[in-house]
């Protein structure tokens, strides 16, 4: 008997209709409250945010020199969607995914994307790096990290790293390990393509 | 911030191996709880497993729609075991729904059932807290406090410890609750509520919020309503019982 009286105490600001009001106001008061008070300012856009290796922010810049010659700056390729490909001449996963990143440069270059493979050459060579180019006949922009600058700008941890980036500069997916599809390479290129430049 | 393990060769994803440590701490709770309820841990680790199943198939299969052209061509693309080609959101609900016909079909009461899957529940949540913090996703907004952390070019609030810290509070008020609850159905909602509230307060420190209707935070939004609901649900169970 106790221990009913004991619950029906309890659960008397359930069954109370007055106080489970009171309940419900005191909730809907302190809520709405502390909501419009966390609000954040309307502006909030991502290109406010710093630069930083992941989802949601800007991709940090860098220039790096090309295989056979040139420099190349990630900034001037703003206004095209962009795939930057972390990759190695010893890695597997990387050899299995650039036969797909080809086939869709070939298809969807023409829409406005650009792929940059960054080479780690800090952590291969130039002449493995330019023979895998040779090999698999790659026609995208192949790029030379010779100190680390960009895989230490982007906390690069595993190969390959893969970093989808819209028009405005913005990484809009990070993809580590491989080897990637083409189906799922074009899936994450597809919708940036749609958004107007 | 430490998303992987490299072991040689092998780079362990460790925030899905911290979601997976949760899943299956869950299912022991859940082994636990069924008998003290008079429900069989048979049909409840097969409603689990179900579900999970069904819940990843799912979320694959919306992810491919979405694309159906680029999957028509390469439907072997189905079958890749790339995390990011997943829709977590549809995953879950058509998860839920198979987990919701074998329930029905196993005549497992729903409250009951709700009631003792609701420690796995707490502990998954807190296992999402531990996968946040490892990975540096549900990150906090930037912030001069003595305990921010560096974390994504910015000293920021530890939006992911202040969410474990959370997730664990509710796990403990939850687990000396259980077996005092005053009715079936008292303790999932108690848990929904109670996260949802969490939830309320401490989305107003995350940097990467959802903004709806001029800066308003769209999770807080939605808790406020799923707080409601839980009080109303509670209500309702406890007149229906009372």
């Amino acid at each position: 008997m106790a221990k009913w009286t004991a619950t029906g105490a309890r659960l008397a600001w359930l069954t109370d209709t007055r106080r489970w009001l009171v309940v419900v106001i005191a909730v809907l008061v302190a809520g709405g409250g502390w909501i419009w008070a966390s609000a954040a300012p309307a502006t909030g856009t991502y290109s406010e945010r710093p630069p930083s290796p992941r989802e949601g922010f800007m991709a940090p810049d860098f220039t790096l020199d090309r295989l056979g010659g040139g420099r190349m700056t990630l900034s001037d390729l703003r206004g095209q969607v962009v795939v930057m490909n972390l990759w190695a001449s010893w890695c597997p996963p990387c050899r299995a995914e650039m036969p797909a990143l080809q086939q869709v440069y070939d298809e969807l270059r023409e829409r406005g994307m650009v792929i940059l493979a960054v080479n780690v050459t800090y952590q291969d060579g130039e002449a493995p790096a330019a023979a895998f180019v040779a090999e698999y006949g790659l026609t995208f922009p192949v790029l030379l990290d010779r100190t680390g600058e960009v895989g230490r700008g982007y906390l690069l941890r595993a190969l390959p790293t893969t970093f989808f980036i819209d028009r405005q500069g913005v990484i809009r997916q990070v993809i580590v390990g491989g080897p990637m599809s083409e189906a799922t390479i074009r899936s994450a290129i597809e919708p940036l393509l749609e958004e107007t430049p | 911030m430490f998303p992987l393990l490299q072991l040689g060769p092998l780079a362990i994803r460790l925030p899905g191996l911290f979601l997976l440590a949760g899943v299956w701490l869950g299912t022991l709770l859940v082994d636990r709880e069924a008998p003290r309820l008079k429900l069989s841990a048979a049909a409840f680790n097969n409603l689990v497993l179900y579900g999970l199943i069904a819940g990843i198939i799912g979320a694959r299969l919306a992810y491919a729609s979405r694309f159906l052209d680029v999957y028509a061509e390469n439907p072997l693309s189905l079958i890749s075991l790339n995390p990011s080609s997943l829709s977590p959101m549809e995953g879950a609900v058509i998860g839920l729904i198979v987990a919701v016909i074998y329930g029905q079909r196993q005549r497992l009461p729903l409250w009951p059932t709700l009631d003792a899957l609701t420690p796995a529940l707490a502990v998954f949540a807190l296992s999402v807290g531990v996968a946040h913090l490892s990975s540096g996703d549900a990150f906090g907004a930037p912030t001069t406090v003595p305990w921010a952390i560096e974390l994504w070019s910015a000293r920021r609030h530890p939006a992911q410890i202040y969410e474990i810290l959370a997730a664990g509070a509710i796990l403990l008020a939850v687990w000396r609750v259980r077996a005092s609850a005053p009715f079936a159905g008292f303790l999932f909602l108690l848990w929904v509520a109670l996260s949802a509230a969490a939830r309320l307060f401490l989305e107003a420190f995350r940097g990467d919020s959802i903004l709806i209707l001029g800066g308003l935070r769209a999770a807080q939004v939605a808790s406020l309503g799923v707080l409601l609901l839980g009080l109303i649900l509670m209500r309702w169970r406890a007149r229906q019982e009372g």
